[in-house]
């Protein structure tokens, strides 16, 4: 075991993949010899070389197009997108290209493309630097969407995205880059959870809180909280919105009849949305009280003098909590 | 902006089918290979009025037919060698008889049947590609994968003067400007994107648009089969020598509509279409082999036949091309198991099946 950031851990997932595998290639804006902005991939190039630390021209969808190509070539392409904001002028390569090509191919070309993305708020950033897109990807068939909450799930969670031969959009909490964990930095992949399974990380009895990425942090520090006030939670770590792990979430619905979902992500037609509509399926008989969720607003990401006021946070949390428990 | 292409355009066959010499590009061939290129345009144009008919008798919901680009196509697929790929439109019809896709094959996107329809690394050529412009950046990243590789291999990337206005088609120039990657742009400028004419995506010659980018542009008589297959030729042997990219603007023209859907007659005057007649890519090539005796009426009847014979047998393939039903669906969204794609595909079979006999109507809880 290692104690690192969730940013070293990514940087050694990274390099591990590298060592593993010939065909794996990294790709974006900055990140060579500067690193990445988020220094994620520091010191690559300098070990793996310009042609497999590839830095890119300023434009996104090009990066994304020849990571196509790359891929049809052989090639294992880790694109990053610099931030959230920036994914979107390669959207349409993404959901029209990257997503439809092994279908389109009936398995022929397959995409196994990972799409780094660092996402969220709570950095003080100027617009565009804290958004949450997921749900655009998750809603799009042909993507797999994941995103580790801590440093020990993200080394081994980024080189599952680069094994897989589907594309993976891969989306850090970019808040949490610095926060430290124990990484067993020698665990064999073979055994690794899947990257596709939910997590209960707090066992609990009277609410269930599913979130992900950024949020589950904060979840666990509301969960504390909420034991002064007797109330036990249960914190579900979902770790991947497409496939959607619904059956670890309604397990733990069905002991504790109630579920606040919680993300950054504004809550109209978010994953708690869909997570919602799927637990109310499948747990009908078992919920106290409608599947409630917390979240951002239905607002484009407001400047960050009030983004305390966007973001769901320890008392948000628990109002959400109060209001399942209270129904 | 002119419409015989001006002076820069490179020509070896006139319109009259003389042959003529170009100071840069020029091109040796014996009769036979005439005679097969002869064959190939024959062939293709064919293939593509037959797939016109066979969309208004109701039997493929739409088509592109690339009548009148058959040179540019055919220049530039005899232009490419086996390990060289390519990565088409959805018009390259030509190109992909030039790469062993049976032109069946090509109709079960426009049948409806499949998305795709062939494996595109069986034939180094890619699936069509609908959305404009999109297949230029993978050209570039495929290209970008044979720099890494060391192979002698290249990359031509097909798209319109439409697609010259495209975000992705500048930024793929841009990728394999900085890259040096071994790829030829080549654009047919067909003057038309549906009813938008060449002057509402560019005040310059396409092929100029290159030098801002750093690399050679050529404009070529895309009619003319022998100088498209003599500028390709260079191009991809400038890409495979490292010198990185060309783009060839093959000067041509969309002698049909844009689709089967579509109504050039409300956008555009029937003087341009008969002016086009003239220049012909396949009549020049006819009279060039008739004219020098390189090929007698057997030859051409002989070709007529195939051609013919050709259509027949498209027909009854196309009757027949049957999707494979509602797996078509869930198979193949990804490559590895996902749960709700199965979760999906299974309460898709157990609603179908409660329509059989005996069969209870309704699920539980």
């Amino acid at each position: 075991m290692v104690v690192m950031t969730m940013a070293k851990a990514l940087n050694a997932g990274l390099r591990r993949a590298m060592e593993t595998d010939p065909a794996v290639l990294l790709i974006g804006e900055d990140i060579g010899k500067l690193g990445g902005v988020f220094r994620v991939t520091d010191g690559l190039q300098k070990d793996f070389g310009e042609a497999r630390v590839v830095d890119a021209p300023l434009a996104e969808s090009g990066i994304v197009g020849t990571a196509v190509g790359l891929a049809m070539r052989g090639y294992r392409p880790v694109v990053e997108i610099q931030f959230d904001g920036f994914v979107f002028p390669a959207f349409d390569q993404i959901v029209t290209q990257v997503a439809k090509f092994n279908a389109r191919s009936e398995g022929r070309t397959p995409m196994p493309i990972t799409i780094r993305i660092p996402y969220g708020g709570g950095i003080g950033a100027v617009e565009h630097h804290s958004e949450s897109p997921e749900a655009y990807f998750a809603h799009t068939a042909g993507l797999r969407v994941i995103s580790p909450s801590n440093a020990a799930d993200a080394y081994l969670m980024v080189q599952q995205a680069i094994a897989s031969a589907d594309p993976v959009v891969f989306f850090e909490p970019k808040r949490r880059y610095w926060e430290k964990a124990d990484v067993d930095v020698d665990a064999d992949l073979a055994d690794a959870p899947s990257p596709y399974r939910a997590r209960v990380v707090r066992p609990g009895q009277h609410v269930t809180l599913a979130c992900y990425g950024p949020m589950v942090r904060t979840c666990l520090e509301a969960a504390t909280a909420a034991e002064h006030d007797g109330h036990d939670l249960e914190v579900i770590d979902l770790r991947s919105m497409s496939p959607l792990d619904v059956d670890t979430v309604a397990e733990s619905v069905r002991r504790t009849g109630r579920l606040v979902v919680v993300h950054e992500a504004p809550v109209f037609l978010g994953m708690g949305a869909e997570l919602a509509a799927r637990i109310t399926e499948a747990c009908f008989y078992s919920l106290q009280a409608p599947v409630l969720r917390v979240g951002g607003y239905h607002s484009p990401y407001p400047p960050s003098k009030v983004e305390e006021d966007y973001l769901p946070d320890l008392d948000r949390v628990l109002d959400g909590v109060d209001r399942a428990l209270a129904w | 902006m002119t419409a015989d292409g001006g002076p820069e355009l490179v020509q070896l066959l006139t319109p009259e089918g003389e042959r003529v010499h170009h100071p840069e590009y020029d091109i040796d061939i014996t009769p036979e290979e005439l005679r097969a290129l002869y064959r190939d345009l024959v062939l293709v144009r064919r293939v593509d009025l037959e797939a016109t008919a066979l969309q208004r008798q109701g039997e493929l919901g739409l088509w592109a037919p690339l009548l009148g680009q058959e040179a540019a196509q055919i220049g530039s697929g005899r232009a490419l060698r086996p390990g060289d790929y390519a990565f088409p439109t959805y018009r390259e019809h030509g190109v992909a008889w030039t790469r062993g896709v049976a032109p069946l094959t090509l109709l079960g996107l426009f049948r409806g049947v499949t998305n795709g329809g062939w494996d595109p690394h069986d034939h180094n050529f890619a699936l069509y590609t609908i959305v404009i412009g999109d297949q230029t950046l993978h050209a570039v990243g495929y290209a970008m994968g044979i720099q890494r590789d060391g192979t002698e291999d290249a990359v031509i990337c097909y798209f319109g003067d439409g697609a010259s206005s495209q975000g992705d088609v500048n930024e793929s120039f841009v990728f394999a400007s900085v890259f040096n990657a071994p790829v030829v742009f080549f654009c047919q400028n067909n003057q038309w994107a549906i009813s938008a004419p060449l002057e509402r995506q560019t005040q310059i010659p396409l092929y100029r648009r290159a030098a801002g980018f750093g690399f050679p542009g050529v404009r070529v008589d895309g009619n003319d089969v022998l100088a498209v297959l003599a500028v390709t030729r260079a191009a991809l042997q400038r890409a495979r020598d490292g010198a990185g990219p060309t783009l060839v603007e093959a000067f041509t023209y969309r002698m049909g509509a844009h689709t089967t859907s579509d109504d050039p007659t409300r956008y555009r005057v029937a003087a341009e279409l008969e002016a086009w007649k003239l220049k012909d890519p396949i009549e020049r090539v006819r009279v060039h082999l008739a004219r020098g005796g390189l090929a007698d009426h057997d030859f051409f009847d002989a070709v007529e036949a195939e051609a013919e014979q050709l259509a027949v047998e498209l027909r009854a393939g196309c009757r027949k091309l049957e999707s494979r039903g509602i797996d078509t669906i869930f198979e193949h969204v990804y490559a590895e198991p996902h749960p709700l794609v199965a979760k999906e595909r299974a309460e898709a079979a157990a609603y179908h099946a409660s329509f059989q006999s005996g069969a209870t109507v309704g699920g539980g809880h």
